[in-house]
């Protein structure tokens, strides 16, 4: 009998997912349906270079129903809430979408108003945030008018999309106003909720290097709670203020909407409980996670998505078929970190290993790990072609497989430094 | 790890203070290292919390981050912050005798 298979979400982990089954299954095999509330699909990493006038909106969104292949049903729609005792996902255009398999792929929700007085006066005017397409646009014409002053990059509290994302914004920052030729008139200051630069340990100190050595000033476990975006103040709850002139934030993610509204579905913050190795979530054994919309202790990151997309696939074939799942996903993430200046650094790390140095994807390289290059800088820059290209589609990217690669990492114990 | 003597109990723990195995905790304990961690006496209030992260850690293997634990526990994050001073979520788990919550990524 055709199986009904319904993916909720039509970003990285949806498209991918859809693509890859509508390959596996015939058409009398599956019915493949797509959910999304919008039509617009964006490359995140892409956000990052459009406050600095390096990228356009419009080069980086697609229309999404474009990247699904013929024989996919995408639905533009609002998720109202699923049911997942009757296997059903109500939408809120009234259609109800009965299922044999749900993906849910639906990612994280910025939620600035969970922070008090963020998106009261002086929001989109001195506080901003890079992580949306119309905040990015904006940041991008008030860094234009910015002549000199204090300049706060904030990260509120994990988790977040692309953890390094706001360290990358302060080092493009710093590149951006030394070419303006004012970098002497501004004063950079990075405030984060972690105990240092970055969560794990030897590419925190690694990163932390690179603040003091670009002039940042790194400010830790700073728990922001309230914004005054007139009188330009970041305060902390532990009673610290910060002044600034431009406040750029990550405001706090939750899951998305309808994961509150659906019963036994996620967790106090709307993030779907999943199996770290099987993407199996808990809630029923016909319902699946991918991406930032899993509970996972990995980075919220298209790298991520993209490596449990084939366990994903995998599982989903094995889990119709009636057999064992498979229990391979490791919490590969795979990082680069624009520095500035033409450079980035490149991490690679899973569950268990942390981002080292040395070289990916094999010791030969060629590219180096945790060590700013103009190559990596590159490959930032040539992946928008594989995301679109290859990523979605799911196609295979040759020499990247979704295991961590251990060769070429330099581990602590075994060198001396 | 080194072995510690807290309220007359030997318990293990790691650099920073932080029992790492959350059996060999009592309430005499808790009250100790509040005491030296600023916290000079545990109200409800502190109890309610620190039961609460305990209960999570041994339920799930890992402490709620600051944000569930506001949203979960009924107790606001600034009421937290007044009871456990600098960082609650890292404080109540020291107090309640469980492993230094993780920066989750």
């Amino acid at each position: 009998m055709k199986k009904q298979i319904v993916i909720l979400g039509g970003g990285t982990g949806g498209t991918m997912t859809a693509n890859r089954l509508r390959r596996h299954f015939d058409a009398d095999e599956a019915e493949i349906h797509v959910v999304d509330r919008d039509d617009r699909h964006v490359y995140q990493p892409g956000l990052l270079f459009v406050p600095f006038g390096l990228a356009q909106v419009d080069e980086i969104v697609r229309p999404r129903h474009r990247q699904l292949r013929s024989g996919i049903d995408f639905h533009e729609s609002e998720v109202e809430s699923v049911w997942i005792e009757r296997d059903e996902v109500l939408l809120e255009d009234g259609t109800v979408l009965p299922y044999d398999l749900l993906v849910i792929a639906t990612g994280a929700r910025l939620q600035p108003e969970e922070t008090e007085g963020l998106t009261g006066p002086g929001w989109n005017e001195r506080a901003f945030t890079f992580y949306t397409p119309d905040g990015a646009d904006l940041l991008q014409r008030a860094l234009e008018s910015f002549d000199g002053g204090r300049v706060v990059v904030n990260l509120i509290d994990m988790p977040i999309k692309c953890p390094v994302a706001p360290l990358e914004f302060a080092f493009l920052a710093d590149a951006y106003f030394h070419e303006r030729k004012i970098r002497n008139r501004v004063e950079l200051i990075f405030a984060t909720s972690l105990d240092g630069a970055f969560t794990k340990p030897v590419a925190s100190k690694h990163l932390a290097g690179l603040l003091t050595e670009k002039d940042i000033e790194l400010v830790t476990e700073f728990n922001a709670g309230e914004v005054d975006g007139v009188g330009g103040k970041l305060s902390s709850y532990d009673g610290r203020d910060l002044d600034f002139d431009l406040l750029v934030t990550v405001p706090l993610h939750g899951g998305a909407a309808y994961v509150e509204r659906s019963p036994g579905l996620g967790d106090a913050l709307g993030f779907v409980p999943t199996d770290k190795s099987t993407l199996q979530t808990l809630a029923q054994p016909n319902v699946f996670a991918l991406g930032d919309a899993t509970d996972l202790p990995t980075s919220k990151a298209g790298s991520v998505t993209h490596f449990e997309g084939d366990v994903l696939t995998e599982n989903i074939v094995r889990f119709l078929e009636g057999r064992e799942l498979d229990s391979s996903y490791d919490g590969h993430a795979n990082c680069f970190i624009e520095t500035g200046f033409h450079k980035a650094l490149l991490i690679d790390f899973n569950y268990e290993t942390e981002p080292l140095p040395g070289r990916f994807p094999s010791a030969v390289g060629p590219l180096p790990l945790l060590r700013e290059s103009r190559l990596n800088h590159l490959g930032k820059l040539m992946f928008q072609w594989v995301y679109w290209h290859m990523l979605l589609p799911g196609r295979e990217i040759p020499g990247i497989g979704p295991a961590m690669p251990q060769a070429g990492k330099k581990h602590l114990t075994t060198t001396t430094t | 790890m080194t072995a510690l003597l807290i309220a007359e109990t030997s318990v293990d723990v790691d650099a920073e203070g932080f029992l790492t195995n959350p059996d060999q905790w009592n309430e005499q304990i808790a009250e100790e290292i509040a005491r030296e961690s600023g916290v000079p006496a545990l109200t409800d209030r502190h109890w309610l919390v620190i039961r609460y992260m305990r209960d999570r850690y041994l339920a799930t293997g890992t402490a709620p981050s600051i944000r569930s634990l506001g949203k979960e526990s009924g107790v606001p994050i600034k009421e937290l912050y007044a009871l456990f001073p600098k960082g609650p979520a890292k404080l109540a788990a020291k107090i309640g005798g469980i492993p230094k919550p993780r920066g989750c990524i």
